[in-house]
């Protein structure tokens, strides 16, 4: 097992990029290290699927290098690079039966009968399948299927990292918590770098320590769940984690103070000069209902009850704002303002985080 | 999902029925009722009862076509199988050299059976035809018209040049349905060439194999024109297969009763031959 | 992905070469003899025209024997495709989405004409068709094909209607559709590739057949290629004009191709990968 290290890398898929769009991949600098949880998350089309690609090794970056731990594996092909990978759509060798396909990768690297048995054995165990080891793939159900190529990943105990790609698109529902959980277990055990992409923030967040959010070909952010949701880098994160996501406000920033349709919100750090388009962004978990007084004008469309908390859904002029009420607090029906706590108020210039520690020095 | 139980159902099917009732069984009507009766010509008829039957078993002549004809399908199987398959495998994937080498490998299989004898009829001569003039010049003794081996061989290619296309786009459009990730999860295996032909490429493969063989099988087994164009059966009887034997006993002789005994016998050689092939391959297909 | 493709490399290519020019070889044969004399071709051997003439191409296109050969078959090779098709539609309906009674053993007799053999019908379909009157039509050429095109027809059909979800008939019924416009509007359009596939193959086993059709005609629907046969041997062997006659029935099977091009992987699957 080894640290993973993405060095200024970029792709394309046309062989003459000139302009930023015609990159898949916007350069990047980034380390995995050995034995984390990662998840790669993003829309569809952001970049990540080829990004996991070069990590596989199916793709040769357009530029930059690869390194898996010391050794630059940029040009190296798939099978010399001690990946595993688990697949969107379940990839086992039908006519096999699940014992067979648990040591068809060992059989390949020509190890000896008994250890290749005895691996089959503890890994079928881990993935809990020892009961249908002689079973024949084929019949299998989607979810059983996929631990099978998990298993196969596994089995070799030289594997640098296990990549996962949408493993859970084909999954029942029922089924798709319970593969996750017994996957967050599986690394908790036997401590392998992992990898997993998706498009889905509750898989994101459950599974990984550390989440990579990609955006249109560049990671916008890189950081635990907790980072992601309190100190969203660019306004991406921000409305695609959390549920409803990030408010965002177009305001003109003073100093200390915004202001936002009309009224004055006082910030908790100062900036200096901002070029472009600045918005305040702030979580629906963290604005005060309120009527007259204080606050921004506020109109409420609807109230949707989820359970633990409601949402309240409005407007701030014509932008569309949330609010999470929690359970137990009175929504009262004069609503008509809404409050910034102003701790939890960040400041964007062009989608991207205005740092206030940075501003004030260079102001 | 089970399909609903609805015998209404038959209404859909009742076109189909009346023109196949009319285009087979009719005629077949007729050819049992040859096979019982022998005439002296004149349209006159007289019960035979199972003569014909025994006749055309016990009949040397019909042996011997059935003996040639088995070896025929079992060498053309033999090659164009292994050979469709290897041709698929060297197919690319995409662009326009994939587009073109569909529509030349679709190409002898849209040529009439009798051109496509014509064809190999004119590439075979010694005098005029192009591999019959190289191989003479290179001092081979090729002869199909005289040499009994010679004629097979060329009655062979040209079944191979005619229909091996056909079980090399089956199993193209078998490969097409295989996803990446399947390629790209054997390098991970690191599964050499063979083992992703046989544990990927061959069990995808399998449900379009089973058409190509049960084609090749029937159509090899009743192939008329193009070796009668070719050869004419002979030289003798050495490329008299079982159709072109039955024709001239049937339009040539006119043996009606032994030729319609003999129909009868063909099909039903033919009907159990690709039914065993059937439940063999789809008996394999689950056990495998 | 490329590197799937990469993998397949210069060998494979060098391996398709091969096997194209093996297929090419003899129809170029073909085609340099068409564009050739009669004396040219019985004279000096060569690769290839020394003195090309379209003369062997003019015979044939001036000459009503010949060119009326190419007439009936394609009369009667689109008779077939169109009744084929027509009648196929409903039957393999029927076999994909219900049960009935003796639906497995009537799917298995349809398939079993399929692999009759045309040798042991040409004597019976020549009386059946003589005696209501019908040898040397067009028609009765139509019919015979039907033989094996109907039940080829419903099997691929049967393949792709099987890929329709049956959902989608549910949902047309409930929106109130009629099943005769369901089947027309909804449903037909949905299975357009695989009508076209079965279309493709009925035309191609319909074109390349002589036996029967030979047998069923005699002068006025006398299809191309058995013109060619009898002219093999009634005219001293002119083997100019049959190579030319050759090429031109190669033609109308060329376009076909070139016109399903795009189908032609998935339809020779019979919608069934």
């Amino acid at each position: 097992m080894t640290e993973i290290t993405l060095e200024n890398l970029a792709h394309s898929y046309l062989p003459n990029p000139s302009g930023d769009a015609d990159w898949a991949l916007k350069p990047m600098t980034l380390t995995w290290q050995d034995g984390g949880a990662y998840a790669l998350l993003g829309s569809s089309g952001c970049g990540k699927s080829t990004l996991l690609n070069i990590i596989s090794g199916l793709l040769v970056p357009s530029q930059g290098r690869i390194l898996f731990g010391d050794r630059d594996v940029t040009g190296l092909p798939t099978m010399e690079r001690n990946i595993a990978q688990v697949f969107q759509f379940p990839v086992v060798y039908d006519t096999m039966s699940v014992r067979e396909n648990l040591a068809f990768p060992l059989k390949n690297r020509g190890l000896a009968a008994d250890v290749i048995a005895s691996r089959v054995a503890e890994v079928a165990e881990m993935i809990g399948m020892t009961g249908v080891l002689d079973r024949r793939a084929r019949g299998l159900t989607a979810d059983a299927k996929q631990k099978i190529s998990l298993g196969r990943g596994m089995v070799r105990q030289d594997v640098n990292a296990i990549l996962f790609d949408e493993p859970l698109t084909v999954i029942d529902p029922h089924m798709k918590w319970e593969l996750r959980t017994q996957l967050k277990d599986l690394h908790r055990r036997f401590g392998h770098t992992m990898i997993y992409v998706t498009h889905d923030q509750t898989e994101a967040l459950t599974f990984a320590d550390q989440v990579v959010v990609m955006y249109d070909g560049r990671v916008v952010q890189a950081g635990t769940p907790q980072a992601l949701f309190d100190a969203p880098e660019h306004t991406f994160v921000g409305y695609f984690i959390g549920s409803p996501g990030m408010n965002l406000l177009d305001a003109r920033i003073d100093g200390a103070t915004a202001h936002v349709a009309g009224t004055e919100i006082a910030l908790a750090h100062g900036y200096g000069a901002l070029a472009g388009k600045t918005q305040i962004g702030i979580r629906p978990e963290f604005l005060r209902l309120g009527a007259g007084g204080a606050g921004l004008p506020f109109t409420v469309k609807r109230i949707e009850d989820v359970g633990h908390h409601r949402i309240v859904r409005g407007q701030v002029e014509r932008a569309d704002v949330n609010v999470i009420v929690p359970e137990g607090q009175p929504i009262p029906a004069d609503t008509d303002r809404v409050i910034i706590d102003p701790a939890h108020a960040h400041v964007y210039v062009d989608d991207w985080r205005a740092d206030p520690a940075r501003q004030e020095r260079a102001a | 999902m089970e399909k609903p139980l609805n015998n209404r159902a038959w209404f859909l099917v009742l076109p189909v029925l009346a023109l196949v009732a009319f285009s087979a069984v009719l005629p077949l009507m007729t050819v049992v009722n040859y096979s019982v009766q022998d005439t002296f010509g004149n349209n006159q008829f007289f019960w035979a009862g199972l003569e014909w039957f025994q006749d055309t078993i016990h009949s040397d002549r019909v042996r011997a076509a059935l003996g040639r004809q088995i070896l025929f399908s079992a060498i053309i199987l033999a090659i164009e199988i292994p050979l469709g398959i290897f041709v698929a495998l060297n197919m690319p994937k995409k662009g326009a050299w994939a587009s073109f080498c569909l529509v030349t490998m679709a190409l002898p299989l849209l040529i009439p059976w009798n051109v496509v004898g014509t064809i190999w009829q004119v590439f075979g001569r010694v005098d005029i035809g192009l591999l019959g003039y190289t191989l003479t010049k290179l001092g081979i003794d090729y002869n199909y018209v005289n040499d009994a081996l010679d004629a097979w061989i060329t009655v062979v290619v040209m079944d191979v040049w005619h229909w091996t296309s056909l079980v090399a786009l089956l199993c193209y459009a078998g490969l097409q349905s295989i996803p990446d990730a399947y390629y790209q999860a054997a390098k991970i295996d690191q599964a050499s060439r063979w083992k992703v032909f046989r544990y990927i490429e061959l069990p995808k493969m399998q449900g379009v194999l089973l058409i190509a063989v049960l084609l090749r099988f029937m159509d090899s087994f009743m192939i008329y024109t193009e070796p009668f164009v070719v050869t004419g059966g002979g030289p003798g009887n050495a490329t008299t297969f079982l159709s072109i034997d039955l024709v001239k006993m049937a339009v040539g002789q006119f043996d009606l009763g032994p030729a319609a005994a003999f129909s009868l016998i063909y099909f039903l050689m033919i009907l159990l031959i690709s039914f065993v092939f059937y439940t063999v391959m789809t008996k394999e297909g689950e056990t495998l | 992905m490329a590197a799937v493709a990469e993998s397949k490399g210069r060998g494979a290519a060098l391996v398709m070469a091969l096997y194209l020019l093996f297929l090419m070889l003899p129809i170029y044969w073909l085609l340099n003899m068409s564009l050739k004399t009669n004396t040219e071709i019985l004279g000096a051997f060569s690769l290839w025209p020394r003195n090309p003439t379209l003369e062997n191409y003019r015979t044939i296109l001036t000459d009503p024997s010949w060119y009326m050969g190419y007439v009936n078959s394609l009369i009667y090779v689109v008779m077939n495709t169109v009744i084929s098709i027509t009648v196929a539609l409903p039957a393999a309906y029927a076999f994909s989405r219900y049960r009935f009674l003796g639906d497995k053993h009537l799917f298995f007799w349809l398939l079993t004409n399929r692999m009759a053999p045309a040798a042991v019908f040409a004597l019976p379909f020549f009386q059946l068709y003589s005696s209501i009157g019908l040898f040397d039509t067009h028609i009765a050429v139509a019919l015979a094909h039907c033989l094996f095109n109907v039940p080829l027809a419903v099997w691929i059909l049967e393949g792709f209607m099987s890929g329709v979800p049956r959902e989608i008939d549910e949902t047309a019924y409930i929106d109130g559709y009629s099943f005769p416009r369901f089947f027309t509007r909804i449903f037909m359009p949905l299975i357009a590739s695989g009508i076209g596939v079965a279309a493709f193959f009925c035309f191609m086993f319909s074109w390349v057949e002589l036996l029967l059709s030979r047998t069923l005609t005699s002068v006025n629907a006398k299809p191309i290629a058995a013109t060619m046969t009898r002219t093999v041997s009634a005219s001293g062997l002119d083997w100019g004009v049959l190579a030319a006659a050759g090429i031109l029935t190669i033609i109308p099977g060329a376009l076909v191709i070139w016109f399903v091009r795009n189908y032609i992987a998935k339809g020779f699957a019979l919608g069934r990968v």
